[in-house]
């Protein structure tokens, strides 16, 4: 992490002739003015994506985003500033207008600095280095063959590489110093296929915290089968059920419902204010006995994992329900400072001209004891989903939606025909109280979450065993 | 040409933009085109009566995209000092030189450009400071807050306000630019009754803050929705009516849209493939787009490749007039640019005579949808499946608010099926409409 440390005032202040003493000063300053708290975040991000379409590589981006965020706290009051000039009269304005909020509040002190001592998640790599241009290329127009070798019927395929260098430098008023250097890459597949003009899509795709690497032979065969096998199942889908059923849900990627109906409730900003249906409910049952969620940043190599969080705080396993009880939120320092408690290394922002937020990292429930099979085998009428598209929820009424993109019919304990897709729809606080089983064969999701809030999209995980959940609303067309 | 309040930036930047382009064809492009951005302004939060946050934003941008005969590559930076912009210049280079030839690739061709366009009043900036927005944030929200006993809480009152500037640029010659502003506040409440609990907001939006609406309109605005909400049920699983309200109809629009847009149509990934001059609405309806409006969200007198915008009908007597096409997109399918390079530029649908409560009255018996949750639209099938809350209708009056329900159909059927379009026009987008009522959907509830 020392190294880290290093690259990071290299690539952040060095080369602008700014030194960590100045970085003293401008916090100082901030403070100087009935100030509690002050945070700097300096960010570098390179970026670059290639597109396939037609069976050629046709358009690649190259993109620098760089800056620093100013952020003064006082009492509940946030002032913030920030600028893409990395240049100290740059960061001296931002400082000046972050800190003129301050009317009135305590008087901080400046602690001394300490660097936590951090576990290596990820390796501190450059991704967009780590392949040939010609190899990236090579990469994508070889996803597209196999994509229609896989079957006549693919009609179209577009795939996309995209990697991200990111190194972050953070000094805060609390004495916190951190630097973290960030590798991530994802790649995506759509594969259109056609049968007697009725068309119809399959979308996968994968990534991690390290270099294109990752995308190995198998890994790249597998997510090409995968993104025809769905588009070929959804050729053949009859009209989904509308109505409350039983659903089982496929272990990973449908951990969207824990992120969803639970996930952003258990936000620390939301529950500050009062304004989530789970406020105050702290050790109260939230879910059905042998239900376990956590929210766990440390995962290695993951898509939502963070060596620091973006206020410098490590990450941590959060336990968020235990057996059905709830036990904790996800805090950021603002408001586990007004909650009287600590960060769980959950303040993250979108960049440097973003405010750090309570959120997710990689979330999933735990392994229960029941064989998937067995699950769906107990259900005599119902849906089993294991691909969806996205999720929604209303925190305040509880409301959470995620749309299912590859769906099946249960009849009499066995899957008989596939259905189109269709959106569920539940209640946030119950819905986790109708888990009848849980399945023992938990799975991450393959590395493609994005979760937004506020106008933030941050990088995130989910997943889960196979699930049953008794009663779900199911919008599909057929009464 | 208006003048950006500042006018050194608004200089420099079309320097810059010549100048890159200059060292694009050093570089050996045969073809370049640039854009230039700066954009400035604040955002102040204020939640029972206390400052929360005031954010100071300031952006600038430039985007590049180069051609080596029809190889193209792209880059960006935020940095706009000479040294990075030459590396940026460079990187957009590299890529071109390993992308395929692609024979639609390039600019848009030059007889398209905007010569000379009409100034379209778009650049109102505020004479406002931080102080004076918390002032107003405060003074809506204490409105709201006071509305009812039932407003137990407030997600706050937010005030925004910002200018920007672009010049964009391409090597046919064509340079143009464009300084604008966008206002706004908003008041977003929550309600409580019987242990029940309801978000909801309302806002006012415009270039000119002299348009915006009053913050006593807001509030109470905000105020009731989050109070009709209150004490929501479920329905019972069935087929009805239904009228999304003129707040969330556009997004139907924009499906629309979304399905006659140049990308999806020659990915074939669109229901609407091959439906130019089909009846695609009842005979009823027109739709157009009208870049040239003053002072509108959604205007503009060029798109993002410098060519003139078109006001146009895209729907007339419910037949598909028109597509929704860049430069790219039209080579692909063999037709002409539409001038939407970067989207649409102000939509409107033409509307009926009936008011909201009119249409609830022809609609006899259905739901009313205010607001809709998730993901579950596909374009290419026309598949539509979303979470909806709203209220339900007997007997042409609203008798309860509904709540944790999914509106499904297929927007082929949904768009043929529209029965009328309210004169309610909500103005507050780019994309705008009246509340549109539907023939018939499935509604998934109890």
């Amino acid at each position: 992490m020392k190294n880290t440390l290093v690259i990071a005032k290299k690539t952040l202040l060095e080369s602008a002739g700014i030194s960590e003493q100045d970085l003293q000063t401008v916090l100082g300053q901030i403070l100087g003015h009935k100030i509690d708290n002050a945070d700097l975040y300096f960010q570098s991000c390179w970026h670059e994506a290639w597109v396939l379409e037609d069976g050629k590589v046709k358009d690649g981006s190259y993109d620098i985003d760089r800056g620093v965020g100013v952020r003064a706290i006082s009492g509940e009051k946030t002032g913030f500033a920030y600028s893409d000039d990395i240049l100290l009269p740059a960061l001296t304005d931002a400082a000046n207008a972050a800190r003129s909020i301050a009317v009135s509040g305590g008087e901080g002190r400046l602690q001394t600095r300490s660097i936590p001592a951090i576990k290596e998640l990820y390796a501190p790599l450059n991704p967009l280095d780590s392949m040939s241009k010609q190899a990236k290329i090579a990469l994508l127009e070889r996803i597209d063959k196999e994509a229609r070798a896989q079957d006549p019927r693919v009609s179209q395929v577009i795939a996309s590489l995209s990697g991200v260098y990111e190194v972050v430098l953070i000094m805060a008023s609390d004495g916190a110093l951190g630097a973290d250097i960030r590798p991530l890459v994802r790649l995506n597949v759509n594969v259109i296929a056609e049968q007697d003009g009725h068309r119809e899509q399959g979308y996968t795709g994968g990534g991690a915290r390290t270099d294109y690497r990752f995308f190995d032979d198998a890994k790249v065969t597998h997510y090409v089968q995968q993104a025809v096998r769905q588009a070929l199942v959804n050729l053949d889908a009859k009209p989904a059920p509308a109505g409350v059923m039983p659903v089982v849900l496929g272990p990973g990627w449908p951990g969207v419902l824990l992120h969803e109906a639970i996930g952003h409730g258990l936000e620390g900003d939301f529950n500050r204010k009062g304004s989530s249906a789970f406020t105050g409910r702290i050790g109260e049952r939230v879910a059905a006995p042998g239900c376990t969620v956590v929210d766990n940043g440390t995962l290695p190599q993951r898509r939502g994992s963070l060596n620091i969080d973006d206020e410098g705080t490590p990450t941590q396993c959060t336990t968020l329900i235990e057996d059905g009880i709830l036990k904790n939120y996800m805090q950021d320092k603002l408001n586990a400072h007004l909650m009287g408690t600590a960060s769980t290394g959950n303040g993250r922002r979108e960049s440097y001209a973003h405010l750090p937020l309570p959120r997710m990292t990689n979330t999933y429930m735990l392994n229960g004891p029941y064989n998937p099979k067995e699950i769906i085998a107990s259900v005599e009428k119902g849906l089993y989903a294991v691909n969806f598209g996205g999720g929604q929820v209303d925190i305040t009424s509880g409301k959470f939606v995620f749309s299912a993109s590859e769906a099946y019919l249960i009849e009499n304990g066995k899957i008989t025909h596939p259905v189109k897709g269709a959106t569920l729809i539940g209640n946030g606080p119950d819905v986790l109280t109708k888990v009848s089983m849980i399945g023992n064969d938990l799975a991450l999701d393959e590395g493609v979450g994005i979760c937004g809030k506020e106008g933030q999209s941050v990088p995130v995980g989910v997943g889960q065993p196979t699930l049953k959940v008794d009663e779900l609303t199911v919008g599909g067309t057929q009464v | 040409m208006v003048r950006y309040v500042d006018q050194h930036v608004q200089a420099e930047l079309q320097a810059l933009s010549t100048d890159i382009l200059q060292a694009a064809k050093q570089l050996g492009a045969t073809q370049a085109e640039v854009e230039l951005s700066h954009a400035s302004g604040f955002d102040v939060t204020v939640r029972l009566g206390k400052v929360e946050t005031v954010e100071h934003s300031r952006d600038k941008g430039i985007g590049i995209d180069v051609y080596f005969n029809q190889r193209k590559g792209s880059a960006s930076s935020t940095d706009t000092s000479k040294e990075s912009i030459a590396k940026t210049l460079q990187a957009a280079c590299d890529i071109a030189k390993s992308t395929s030839e692609d024979k639609c690739a390039g600019l848009a061709d030059p007889e398209f450009m905007a010569q000379d366009y009409p100034d379209l009043d778009l650049y109102h900036p505020w004479d406002t400071t931080p102080n004076d927005a918390i002032e107003l944030a405060t003074n809506c929200e204490a409105q709201a807050l006071e509305f009812d006993k039932r407003i137990v809480n407030s997600e706050g009152a937010t005030v925004s306000s910002h200018v920007g500037y672009f010049v964009y640029a391409n090597s046919h010659g064509f340079m143009g630019d464009c300084a604008t502003s966008r206002h706004s506040f908003s008041c977003c409440m929550i309600a409580q009754d019987d242990g029940n609990m309801q978000r909801d907001y309302d806002f006012t939006v415009a270039r000119d803050p002299q348009d915006l609406l009053t913050a006593k309109i807001v509030a109470q605005k905000a105020a009731e929705r989050t109070l009709k909400r209150l004490g929501g049920k479920r329905i019972k699983t069935c087929h009805a009516p239904v009228i999304f309200a003129a707040d969330i109809a556009n997004g139907l629009l924009s499906r629309f849209i979304a399905a006659i847009s140049g990308g999806n149509l020659y990915h074939k990934a669109s229901f609407l493939v091959d439906h130019l001059d089909k009846q695609v609405f009842p005979d009823f309806i027109t739709i157009s787009e009208q870049p040239y409006l003053k002072k509108a969200l959604g205007s503009a007198a060029f798109d993002a490749e410098g060519v003139k915008t078109n006001a146009h009908d895209l729907v007339t007597d419910g037949i598909l007039r028109s597509y929704v096409l860049d430069s790219y997109s039209a080579r692909r399918l063999g037709m002409k640019t539409t001038g939407n390079a970067g989207g649409i530029h102000n939509l409107r649908i033409n509307t009926g005579d009936l008011n909201f409560a009119e249409l609830i009255k022809k609609m006899h018996k259905g739901l009313v949808v205010t607001e809709l949750m998730g993901h579950g639209v596909n374009i290419i099938t026309g598949n539509y499946s979303q979470g909806a809350s709203g209220f339900w209708v007997e007997n042409g009056e609203i008798v309860h608010p509904v709540e944790e329900v999914t509106i499904a159909g297929n927007l082929r059927d949904m768009f043929r099926q529209l029965v009328a379009v309210g004169n309610d026009v909500d103005y507050r987008s780019n994309i705008c409409s009246g509340s549109i009522l539907l023939e018939q959907m499935t509604i998934a509830g109890e």
